[in-house]
């Protein structure tokens, strides 16, 4: 397995980050090494063996239907990065979701 | 579960649905339609993985904690109703319930989804493998049926639970997204619980559509779990549309977003299917895309491209433990749901109301409005016959909502009750009707009809008295009569009507004359 | 400088109570310790000097003293005081503190003021704690050395030249330091136990959830466990004690009641088996931590403990699965950071390439390397072989844990394979920092609680710890042996040597 600079920039692209031709280059052998690394997981023959999520399997964990409180608007709005009209302000959007 | 496609007939007999009994085709293509009906629960109190609370209406980013900004460090916990709710859902659509389900992480970045992933349901649906039996409105396409209405059979693959995306506004003068310099986002909107209920590509009309999302509508509803109203985007729909020719394999399918009618539902199919047959005709490609139905101009048009499938990186949420329900559960849930459309429909056709009536009823859930007219003493036939023409009509006249008019089952149950013993005639009860909704329900039809002197007057010997003064000014027609032209005591009638503001019993008043007249 | 400072927890809070000493005069100690040993760079990493710790972020020394009055009020007016009234504590910047700045020590939190606590801070104020600020870690927790903080290195305070581990570098540097008795550590594959090993302090990972994550700034939130750090073990079993509990903010808070592990603490560890794990120590572990271990095997021993080889035949897996499990998760879980809600925004003509310019400039090379291996690890064609995979894996490992207990009451191994070392030696490899974890990991994936207590110095004079580990909700076991270890080993926790922080007066070296 062996990441190309395509596929790290497809992987970046994925997670939403800004990578230069420079960064690409220095991340794919990073990359490659961690993934190197991590596939020794292959060698178990883990097949039927069901996953873990949660270490102690706790189940139906839910909450009753009372409304609680919430943030002062000021407060919100104050943490956003730009805000405007009682609303968080973000440049266009290009993308449909 | 039956992996065929099926339709009932008139006679209940349940056959395969064959092509040639495909009610669309446009120069030898069919169409195959799947829906996306996601649901709102509007009648919870807080969202589906926090305790902030639902209150539709309120000021821009007013209804948001922690959990629903996404702040760091925040942590969701599901709604218990929330998943009752789908739980019931999923039950009314005779879903299988799963003994164990998780949530997942949907994970994609838009500015409407605080957290950039969306927790939703994954491998394992709560619900799963279930149907939706619809009736079709008269559609001659069916064939020998002539114009009854059929019933057609939609499996549902599953419903899930997830939660809602943010609201976001768009600069310039459209609003839309496109041109925009900026948007806006209001956070109240985000995780509200929502339902996501996908049928299989079962619908082969754009009525079948309709007809599903009408009869979807009415399941909400009559289960209590949101208001189910499209035109405020509490029930929103996703049509997956694709047209090929019979024993050949399926199109290439695309997507119209967000329809807020029944009616863009219809339009919006037949548009894109007559779309899709034009353009392969043409000799052009259909591409998978997502399209956008555009009401006003009545065409749909490109959205994004799915050039390469989204990899939404679905894994389970490690903040949230799975849902289990045991079969007790299950069937204790089952044996709590109330009375379902098709069930209403079978009950009130055994009562012998009309077929269309039936429809009617159910689609505008007025369902138990008959009933509290009957238990107010009402004939089922009549007051049916009332709420659905009378009251629906003077609503749509005066621009109403039904179900905010301020009149109930019972009321209606009472004006027809006072039709039957005479106290108001057709036209004088219509008259209470108008007269109560535009004050409100607060006064009883008889009240109504009191306070405004609309009695009818029934009384025999006032109305004797009466025929007795009309015949003794009248006594040339009362010859004419007597010589043989019947029509002419029409005009007596009018007289004995007039004499008492309108509010003579027709049919006494009749009677009276013919006894004074002909002995 | 006041000789407060050398003073446990547990001395302190009844020097408060008795009124030998005021929760200010404790307050102001500690204080003055930053002022002296700490510099005051807080999120300058320019301005960190050469023999500046840098524990701190910010020092919240105001509000600090403050509470402390109001302790001391509350005890004039002959209130009866919460268990660790008066006792400063160190904060790590991963916790949510409403009104003070929470950065978990990225540059995309920079300034960002939370609007709510944490459910664990709430629990230590609640418990008379005085915090005293916010202290460095490795940005979100990804990492063991401190070094991938955006806001400069923490320098351990026995070699000012070397890194004190991570992520809770800044929590242990702190107490190591005497500059708070406790510090707010977490642990998702070593974050507390690794840390502490390599300042001498004490540090434990408490069951998967036994502390409420409610407010902790999510690394992976599967394996995302706070937990105390301090100097005794006594303190770190009063500190569990008020962090503990079930809390219905998180829906994978344990319902359980919490154990009073003081019942047992002082009872010994005679006839207990202990098991040493045979894949956690020999290659790859430093010779100065093999000698450190054996010797510990031997104290254990000669306080009647029954010492009993153990195999966790996957536990060789479990750095491999971990470093796909936690990635996966982290890049998850930083999706939220884009610039939209709240935090640092890089300004662009699209929202996209405003969540993409801003996540490039606001993350660290470290955190961009584990969101992009986690990312690439749940995508489509890989999820089975890399995510599902290594969540059987923990499966496996969790097993080998069942059948361990079969056969031993706790396990032992060395908690970090080597000592603290020096700054950048281990940064441009990846791996080799990960190595760092190998001793740790496999609690984590198994969710068990484990701590580290120290065992010793290694040839240089740098501190060793000794991990150990117990079943599932059996912290009040796994406290009991730390505190008969820590009493025979008698480990003096004042930094000293060539290069160590300055010596407090009264210190006992």
């Amino acid at each position: 397995m062996s990441l190309t600079p395509d596929e790290v920039r497809h992987v970046a692209m994925l997670a939403r980050l800004a990578v230069t031709d420079d960064e690409v280059a220095a991340l794919a052998p990073e990359l490659n090494a961690i993934l190197g690394y991590a596939e020794q997981v292959g060698e178990v023959a883990a097949h039927g063996i069901p996953t873990t999520v949660h270490p102690i399997p706790l189940t139906n964990v839910l909450r009753e239907d009372v409304p609680g409180e919430v943030l002062d608007r000021e407060e919100l709005l104050a943490q956003a990065p730009a805000a405007e009209d009682d609303r968080i302000v973000v440049p266009r959007i290009v993308s449909e979701d | 579960m039956t992996e065929m496609i099926t339709y009932t007939r008139k006679d209940g007999v349940t056959e395969p649905l064959t092509d040639e009994r495909i009610g669309w085709q446009l120069d030898g293509y069919r169409l195959v339609v799947g829906l996306e009906v996601h649901v709102e629960l509007t009648e919870l109190k807080t969202k589906m993985f926090s305790s902030d609370p639902i209150d539709f209406g309120g000021d821009p980013n007013t209804r948001v904690g922690p959990v629903t900004a996404g702040l760091p460090g925040s942590l969701p916990v599901a709604n218990k109703q929330g998943v009752r709710s789908a739980a019931l859902m999923g039950l009314a659509l005779d879903c299988g319930i799963a003994g164990t389900c998780e949530f997942h992480r949907k994970n994609y970045f838009y500015p409407d989804l605080p957290k950039n992933y969306q927790i939703s349901q994954y491998e394992i649906p709560l619900c799963h493998d279930g149907f939706l039996d619809v009736v079709v409105d008269p559609d001659p396409a069916y064939g020998d049926e002539g114009d009854e209405p059929i019933g057609r059979r939609v499996r549902i693959e599953r419903v899930h639970m997830e939660e809602d995306t943010a609201k976001s506004s768009h600069s310039g003068d459209t609003g839309r997204l496109h041109g925009a310099d900026k948007s806006f986002i209001d956070l109240n909107r985000a995780g509200i619980p929502l339902l996501e209920c996908v049928s299989r590509p079962d619908v082969r009309t754009p009525e079948e559509a309709q007809a599903y999302v009408r009869e979807l509508i009415a399941v909400v509803r009559a289960i209590g779990i949101s208001d189910a109203r499209m035109e405020e985007g509490s029930i929103r729909c996703d049509a997956n549309v694709s047209v090929h020719i019979p024993g050949e394999p399926l199109g290439t399918r695309t997507e119209i977003k967000n329809l807020n009618s029944v009616r863009s539902i219809g339009r919006s199919i037949a548009y894109e299917a007559e779309r899709q047959v034009r353009a392969i005709q043409a000799g052009e490609t259909i591409v998978m895309e997502t399209r956008h139905w555009d009401e006003s101009a009545g065409v749909t048009a490109t959205l994004r491209r799915k050039e390469t499938l989204a990899d939404y990186r679905f894994f389970p949420d490690p903040d949230l433990t799975p849902i289990v329900h045991t079969d007790q559960q299950i069937e204790e849930l089952r044996a709590g749901l109330p009375e379902l459309p098709k069930q209403a429909r079978a009950r009130l056709a055994e009562a012998g109301i009309a077929a269309d009536i039936v429809i009617t009823l159910v689609d505008n859930d007025l369902v138990p409005w008959l009933d509290d007219a009957v238990a107010a003493g009402a004939d089922a036939s009549t007051a049916a016959n009332w709420i659905t023409g009378e009251l629906l009509g003077a609503c749509a006249a005066a621009e109403l909502d039904v179900h905010a008019c301020g009149l109930s089952g019972t009321w209606m149950g009472q004006l027809a009750g006072l039709v039957a013993d005479r106290t108001l005639s057709n036209k004088l009860a219509k008259q209470v009707l108008q007269v109560a909704l535009k004050q409100g329900g607060d006064r009883s039809p008889s009240e109504v009809a009191e306070a405004e002197g609309l009695q009818q007057v029934s009384d025999e010997g006032a109305l004797q008295a009466i025929v007795d003064q009309v015949i003794a000014r009248n006594a040339k027609t009362v010859e004419d009569i007597r010589g043989g032209n019947a029509k002419a005591i029409g005009a007596l009638v009018g007289q004995v009507m007039g004499a008492t503001k309108g509010q003579a019993d027709p049919k006494l008043t009749n009677q009276l004359l013919q006894r004074a007249i002909n002995g | 400088m006041s000789e407060l400072i050398t003073k446990s927890a547990a001395e302190l809070a009844t020097l408060v109570r008795t009124g030998e000493a005021s929760a200010r005069e404790v307050t102001d100690a500690h204080l003055a310790r930053i002022e002296q040993v700490d510099g005051n760079a807080g999120y300058d990493k320019d301005a960190v000097g050469e023999t500046d710790v840098h524990a701190f972020l910010t020092v919240t020394a105001d509000a600090a003293r403050a509470q402390a009055d109001e302790i001391d009020a509350a005890r004039a007016r002959g209130d009866e005081l919460p268990p660790l009234a008066g006792v400063p504590l160190a904060t790590k910047d991963l916790f949510v503190t409403k009104g003070t700045e929470t950065t978990a020590s990225s540059n995309i939190l920079r300034g960002w003021i939370p609007p709510y606590d944490a459910t664990v801070v709430t629990k230590l104020r609640q418990a008379g704690t005085i915090s005293l600020g916010k202290v460095n870690m490795d940005e979100f927790a990804m990492g063991s050395s401190t070094e991938t903080s955006a806001y400069g290195n923490t320098r351990n305070p026995w070699d000012l030249g070397r890194v004190p581990g991570g992520s809770s570098g800044g929590s242990v540097a702190a107490v190591s330091g005497m500059m708070a008795p406790l510090a707010t550590g977490t642990d998702t594959g070593g974050s507390i136990r690794q840390p502490a090993a390599l300042t001498g302090t004490v540090g434990m990972k408490p069951t998967y959830g036994r502390v409420s994550r409610w407010g902790m700034v999510a690394f992976a939130s599967s394996l995302d466990q706070a937990g105390p750090i301090a100097r005794t073990v006594e303190d770190c079993a009063l500190m569990y004690t008020a962090m503990a509990g079930h809390d219905p903010k998180d829906s994978t808070s344990l319902p359980n009641d919490v154990d009073d592990v003081f019942a047992s603490l002082r009872t010994g560890i005679e006839g207990l088996r202990i098991g040493v794990v045979t894949e956690l120590q020999g290659d790859g572990y430093e010779p100065g931590v093999s000698a450190s271990f054996a010797e510990a095997l031997t104290r254990l021993e000669e306080l009647g403990a029954e010492i009993v080889e153990i195999s966790l035949p996957h536990a060789p897996y479990g750095l491999p699965a971990y470093y796909l499990v936690a990635p996966s998760e982290a890049s998850s879980n930083l999706a939220r950071y884009d610039g939209t809600v709240f935090g640092t925004r890089v300004d662009a003509p699209t929202s996209e390439e405003m969540n993409a310019a801003t996540r490039a400039a606001g993350f660290g090379t470290e955190v961009k390397r584990r969101i992009m291996i986690g990312t690439y690890a749940l995508s489509a064609g890989y999820y089975d072989a890399y995510y599902q995979q290594a969540s059987r894996i923990r499966t496996l490992i969790a097993n080998d844990f069942k059948a361990a207990w079969e056969h031993a009451d706790l396990l032992v191994s060395p908690s970090s394979p080597g000592v603290a070392f020096e700054f950048g030696s281990k940064s441009a490899d990846p791996i080799a920092m990960y190595l760092n974890d190998v001793a740790t990991v496999p609690g984590s994936l198994a969710g068990i609680p484990a701590m580290s207590v120290p065992s010793g110095l290694d040839e240089q004079g740098l501190p060793v710890g000794l991990q150990i580990m117990a079943p599932l909700l059996r912290e009040d076991l796994m406290l009991r042996a730390a505190w008969a270890f820590e009493q025979a080993t008698g480990f003096d926790t004042t930094p000293r040597g060539a290069n160590a922080v300055a010596t407090p007066q009264g210190a006992r070296a």
